[in-house]
């Protein structure tokens, strides 16, 4: 029992993570350079175009940031919710309805700055969290699996997203196209890089992550949810109400999902128009996977997704590949990474023999 | 009030026969996947895989059912790799099959622009025309509603009598359902619990693949960047409400085609409401129909659950 105990707390054992994160990355790559190669394109001007159009000059380098503030915020929300188990497949949805609220709390109301920016990402924040609490809801309530009705409800806000800013809708400006009213300067997120359209929203991002992990790992409510998460009926044998667990789990994922939107809408685009996240909230489901449902790991992947983001853009103009192979990588992500959780136990042992092997070595000396 | 009275009409029963159908087979799909222990959230991306590879099908070879044996081959495959990251690797089948999903808005778009150099959609296709049935079409009421339908609307209504033979009166079908109840005991008798599941996940992507095909080269003749719009995650909703049953399935498809009917003739009739909010309608009601469904309806016991050969 002793020797177990010593075997567990192995300092190579904290290494495995990091390690399934870059396999599964390279894994993903190997395969879709395989998949280029078979349709006759070739993996490296592709993959090398995607590295120019992440890196190769200041404007692309923020771009690259840029995507990646609203996929750190959807990985999070994504994280937060598998944490209680719950699959969050909403983020899209909240992203699209946290636009909207904050484009409407900021262009309607007319508020000093200090009072008025923080208002509009609470604003986005607390339309995507009651948004995403009804899944939530329905799944303690009614035992209804939270795939289905958090795909349902994206639906739903597409319609009403089109809706408002069609002609005759409630958010449309006086102008020709489909959008809403520009946001007023007081509630716009400063730019912080000359020449690029880089945002302060990297740094609340980043700011979220680490309020995230302390929720998480350092609040009774966070272990609450985690233990949920882990075993409901455990939890529940212990005095937790689950289904309490369950809803405001989806209240925090739906609003992590909303300021995801609100800085977007508020840091980029300075209005909202019913298309202006090209789908992060998926893209925010391979990056919570790929980064094992931690804060710390979420935020690289989300890099790293912003990376094939806005990398691709560039790549489907200089090599004529569809920027759609940034999917098709995504998807081969997630397989890999799904498989490599299976592969876990196998890679702890191999770690824990190597340490033994290590200990053996040291005694016999 | 006179728009409404247009809206209502017996094209709308026709209309409410077509819109089920891309949803009856993802149901049908989904009840034999997860009859046999696998989750199947995959069903979304399967069908647009599919539809992708009907259209090439028919693109090149002039045939639409050439398309649809096309069809029938991508989604076979694509369950094929769903079947053996949940079976043999044991992955998590909600993650899986998310993965699946995200391929199934990949890959078409991809070869979208590698095959015929668009974006978003294809070159329009030669189709399958609707049969017009001898007899039946002749029939009062009848005929109007259910004479003059696409072949895959047939098949799809005749799969749901088969499908119900097949799992309730077969021994194949109660070896199946055994695997998704209680895989521990079947293996003891001799049932192969993975090949159960293999085959539980294939016939659900022969399924949803014919479901595909009906979208892209039947209802419509090309393919239109993330055409199936949710249908695969309806059926879904649908074989929840019809308790995992193929009848109480056609019953909820049915429901929901209504509602997609009603929107399409209320939005052509000039109703007095914002077509926007017309559209949601499908996805209100299956919301409301899995809240009255629920808790009445269990799911077979070992539904998402991985199995370990003992």
């Amino acid at each position: 029992m002793a020797k177990n105990k010593k075997k567990r707390t192995s300092p190579l054992m904290s290494l495995i993570s990091p390690a399934q994160f870059v396999l599964g990355v390279f894994l993903a790559f190997v395969a879709g350079a395989l998949f280029l190669w078979a349709f006759q394109e070739s993996p490296v001007e592709a993959y090398s175009a995607l590295y120019k159009g992440a890196f190769s000059s200041n404007r692309y380098i923020a771009e690259t940031l840029l995507s990646m503030t609203p996929l750190i915020f959807g990985g999070l929300a994504v994280a937060l919710g598998f944490r209680c188990g719950l699959f969050n497949m909403g983020v899209e949805g909240q992203i699209v309805l946290g636009g909207m609220a904050a484009a409407y709390i900021g262009y309607a109301w007319d508020l000093p700055q200090v009072i008025h920016l923080p208002l509009a990402i609470l604003g986005g924040a607390l339309a995507g969290g009651l948004w995403g609490a009804i899944p939530g809801y329905l799944k303690a309530r009614h035992k209804i699996h939270e795939v289905i009705t958090t795909i349902m409800l994206n639906y739903i806000v597409f319609q009403v997203a089109a809706y408002m800013i069609a002609v005759g809708g409630p958010m449309k400006a006086d102008n020709e196209l489909p959008v809403s009213p520009d946001v007023l300067p007081t509630a716009q997120l400063a730019r912080i890089w000359e020449g690029t359209r880089l945002s302060g929203g990297i740094f609340i991002a980043l700011a979220i992550a680490a309020l995230v992990w302390v929720f998480l790992f350092k609040t009774r409510l966070g272990y609450k949810m985690r233990a949920v998460g882990f075993n409901a009926a455990a939890a529940e044998y212990a005095g937790i109400k689950p289904g309490r667990m369950m809803v405001w789990a989806m209240f925090l994922s739906g609003a992590l999902g909303g300021i995801a939107g609100a800085v977007e809408v508020l840091g980029v685009h300075y209005k909202f128009y019913a298309t202006f996240s090209p789908g992060y909230g998926w893209d925010a489901i391979a990056v919570a996977l790929l980064g094992l449902l931690h804060p710390a790991g979420v935020v690289a992947s989300a890099f790293l997704f912003g990376v094939l983001r806005s990398g691709s853009i560039t790549m489907q103009a200089i090599a004529q590949i569809s920027k759609d192979i940034v999917l098709i990588l995504t998807a081969l992500i997630i397989f890999f990474t799904a498989t490599n959780q299976t592969l876990r136990p196998i890679l702890e042992r191999m770690v824990l023999r190597l340490g033994s092997k290590r200990e053996e070595r040291v005694s016999s000396q | 009030m006179e728009a409404w009275s247009q809206v209502l009409s017996i094209t709308l029963f026709a209309a409410a026969i077509r819109a089920a159908t891309p949803i009856l087979y993802p149901a049908l799909a989904g009840i034999f996947s997860e009859r046999s222990g696998v989750l199947n959230i995959a069903l979304e991306g399967v069908m647009l895989i599919s539809a992708f590879a009907a259209v090439v099908g028919s693109y090149y070879t002039g045939n639409p059912w050439i398309g649809v044996l096309c069809a029938i081959v991508a989604g076979m495959l694509t369950s094929l790799i769903h079947a053996f990251m949940c079976i043999n690797m044991r992955a998590d089948q909600a993650i899986v099959g998310t993965g699946i999903n995200i391929l199934g808005a990949g890959l078409p778009s991809f070869l979208l622009l590698k095959l015929f150099g668009s974006q978003g959609i294809s070159p329009i296709v030669e189709r399958i025309h609707e049969w017009r049935v001898p007899i039946l079409a002749d029939l009062p009421i009848i005929g109007p509603i259910l004479g003059e339908q696409s072949p895959l609307v047939y098949i799809c209504l005749l799969m749901v009598p088969l499908s119900w033979y097949v799992l309730f009166k077969t021994p194949f079908g109660l070896r199946l359902r055994a695997v998704g109840e209680n895989p521990r005991a079947a293996e003891t008798v001799g049932i192969s619990v993975y090949g159960m599941r293999y085959a539980g996940v294939l016939i659900s992507g022969f399924l949803a693949a014919l479901g595909g095909a009906f979208l892209s080269v039947s209802y419509l003749a090309q393919f239109v960047k993330l055409m199936t719009a949710g249908r695969g995650f309806i059926g879904l909703a649908a074989m929840i409400f019809g308790r995992w049953n193929p009848w109480g399935a056609l019953f909820a498809c049915l429901l929901f085609g209504f509602a997609d009917a009603l929107q399409a003739a209320a939005q052509a009739a000039n109703v007095p409401i914002a077509p926007q909010f017309l559209r949601t309608l499908p996805y209100v009601l299956t919301i409301i129909a899995l809240v009255g469904a629920m808790g009445k309806a269990e799911p077979p016991a070992y539904v998402a659950k991985p199995y370990e050969k003992a």
